[in-house]
């Protein structure tokens, strides 16, 4: 895939994720947009994994913690074949498997998540299997800056450290925004960096949206050998889409249908 | 029985020794066999094993939640996990770890809640498990075990081993003797085992108070020509519902016993059941009760509530006395 094609994969699934959220009039629109060029480049040029090897104990694994921008996977796993992209017509409505969070009754998700906290852990655990029989596949987990406050992830740092867990990322969406406000204000992580440091893991910062950088950092994984390696991705919240960019407003704000218009004006603009 | 782990009545091992031997000896023929540990390899009794197969036992420290997220990353990758860790820790500390990372998202975790009870009776409550069955019983998907007995335990452990579903089982310290050496009384979970016959009552009782509920029934026979029936109802959750209407249909009245809260647990399981299918004979419910609960050993913390020969006998006296 080109540099172009997949600059135009991010703003394509940007507008999925708008379309989808608006049909569904709910979703967790300002952090799927944050972490979409991740996903992008995840899906696109990192993971080993496909429709086709998904039962594969050899797959590469993505387990997103931060469970409530779901949209994005989604769309990212439509794009990749898991499923007919009309299925998501039916996101959050009743009876639907795809419904706010991510749950293994979707083809291509790996663990139900959705409440904080959950995804390090067991990718650690996923990890360490991995180790135990042998085998190359890698570990990737998605977390939000938001939710680095529980202390499950904190455990989990420490046994990652711990068993040398050099098969496992963890990606940090920093957007720097919770629901309550900015996260600096409601419970300060930073420095981030020199607290995984500290935990004995292997650091990198990227800009979130710089998808070379991303592709980049990716492929000097593992950071450092016997370590495990959380990249900082500095992304904006929103992204994408100028109204919404660093607007608290639009954590889970839904647009409206003249919103949308804009939104997806604003898109097909930045097309090249 | 033929068991290689499981010795006659004389030989009676702590249910938790057993569960060591068991993991130890299925470890040895199968690599997938992993123990989890949060630096409770000791009590856990699993200090041989962790010697033996230092590369099938993960230690996590103390630290709960991370034991059980880990251990259900570990089963999702095919490793047959055992989270082993005090009950009164792994199933109020990661409880949420146990709802979302284990029964919700299916990963095959068999989680086992050591020292359960009030097995450390004189730690007080922070060590005591009495909410266990009340809170893991409200969650989908997940199988609620208390074996009573060194067969029962050894039998559970092979079983789950061998199994896909999502698990918590709970043993105690104390040393239990066989409650029957019936070769054809087999373990099978979701299965009630009948123990004892009697047409006038029967306890339905579960893990370390199927004992005090046999001898009770032993006493109420020889001194009061009382027959009871003995149920251990190792399988709090799925209850054997059909074995429930039996007993309800053959006796006069009903007991239930668990080292648990009388509220939420096998008690108020039997309860649902039996009220909404029409029981209105004699039925109580012996656990411990909801206040600050007294300290000392198990057994002392059990004479107090009444869960003993004599403690049940009396109950069981009273119960056949009042009024329907």
């Amino acid at each position: 895939m080109t540099e172009k094609e997949l600059a135009q994969k991010s703003n394509q699934y940007r507008q999925r994720i708008l379309k989808y959220i608006v049909g569904a009039n709910a979703g967790h629109t300002g952090g799927s947009l944050s972490c979409i060029d991740i996903l992008n480049v995840l899906y696109n040029q990192v993971l080993n994994v496909s429709p086709q090897n998904f039962t594969s104990p050899d797959r590469d694994r993505y387990i997103q913690s931060k469970g409530h921008c779901v949209e994005a996977l989604f769309v990212v796993l439509a794009d990749k074949g898991f499923f007919p992209e009309e299925d998501l017509n039916t996101l959050c409505r009743y009876k639907s498997h795809y419904i706010g969070h991510p749950t293994r009754k979707v083809h291509g998700v790996e663990q139900n998540t959705g409440a904080l906290g959950h995804g390090l852990p067991i990718s650690v655990g996923t990890a360490l299997a991995a180790k135990m029989d042998e085998k190359d596949y890698r570990v990737f987990t998605l977390l939000g800056d938001g939710e680095l406050p529980e202390g499950s992830n904190w455990e989990a740092a420490l046994t990652a450290a711990h068993y040398g867990l050099d098969n496992l990322c963890a990606i940090i969406d920093k957007n720097s925004l919770q629901i309550t406000g900015p996260t600096s204000d409601v419970c300060n992580t930073d420095p981030i960096d020199e607290k995984f440091a500290s935990f004995g893991w292997a650091v990198k910062h990227v800009d979130g949206h710089d998808l070379q950088a991303l592709k980049d950092s990716f492929a000097s994984l593992p950071l450092e050998k016997g370590k495990p390696s959380v990249i900082i991705a500095h992304t904006v919240k929103g992204k994408g889409i100028s109204f919404m960019e660093n607007q608290l407003s639009w954590h889970h704000g839904v647009p409206s249908q003249e919103q949308y218009q804009l939104a997806i004006e604003e898109l097909n603009q930045a097309i090249i | 029985m033929g068991s290689p782990v499981v010795e006659s009545k004389t030989g009676a091992k702590a249910n938790l020794e057993v569960f060591s031997a068991t993991l130890q000896e299925l470890a040895e023929q199968d690599r997938d066999i992993i123990a989890v540990t949060s630096d409770s390899r000791g009590s856990g009794k699993l200090v041989p094993f962790g010697k033996k197969y230092p590369k099938q036992i993960v230690e996590i420290g103390i630290a709960e939640q991370n034991l059980v997220g880990v251990a259900a990353g570990l089963a999702s990758a095919g490793k047959k996990t055992f989270a082993v860790s005090p009950a009164c820790f792994l199933t109020a500390r990661a409880l949420e770890q146990i709802k979302n990372d284990v029964a919700y998202s299916d990963n095959p975790v068999k989680l086992i809640g050591i020292s359960a009870g009030v097995s450390y009776g004189a730690l007080g409550s922070t060590h005591h498990s009495l909410h266990d069955f009340a809170a893991l019983r409200a969650i989908n998907n997940l199988v609620v075990v208390a074996p009573a007995d060194n067969f029962e335990t050894e039998e559970a452990i092979k079983q789950a081993a061998a199994s896909k579903q999502p698990m918590y089982l709970r043993f105690g310290k104390k040393n239990m003797p066989l409650l029957t050496e019936d070769p054809n009384n087999t373990f099978e979970f979701g299965k009630g085992r009948i123990i004892l016959k009697g047409k006038d009552l029967a306890f339905i009782a579960t893990g370390e108070t199927v004992q005090p509920a046999l001898e009770a029934a032993e006493k109420l026979k020889d001194e009061y020509n009382i027959e009871a029936t003995v149920i251990s109802m190792h399988t709090i959750k799925p209850l054997d519902t059909q074995l429930l209407q039996q007993i309800a249909e053959e006796t006069e009245a009903i007991i239930t016993v668990e080292e648990h809260s009388v509220y939420g647990g096998l008690g108020e399981a039997c309860a649902s059941y039996l009220l909404e299918h029409g029981y209105n004979k004699r039925f109580k419910i012996v656990g411990i009760p909801d206040e600050y609960t007294v300290t000392g050993s198990q057994t002392e913390i059990f004479n107090h509530y009444g869960i003993s020969k004599d403690g049940l006998a009396t109950i069981a006296i009273n119960l056949l006395r009042k009024e329907r």
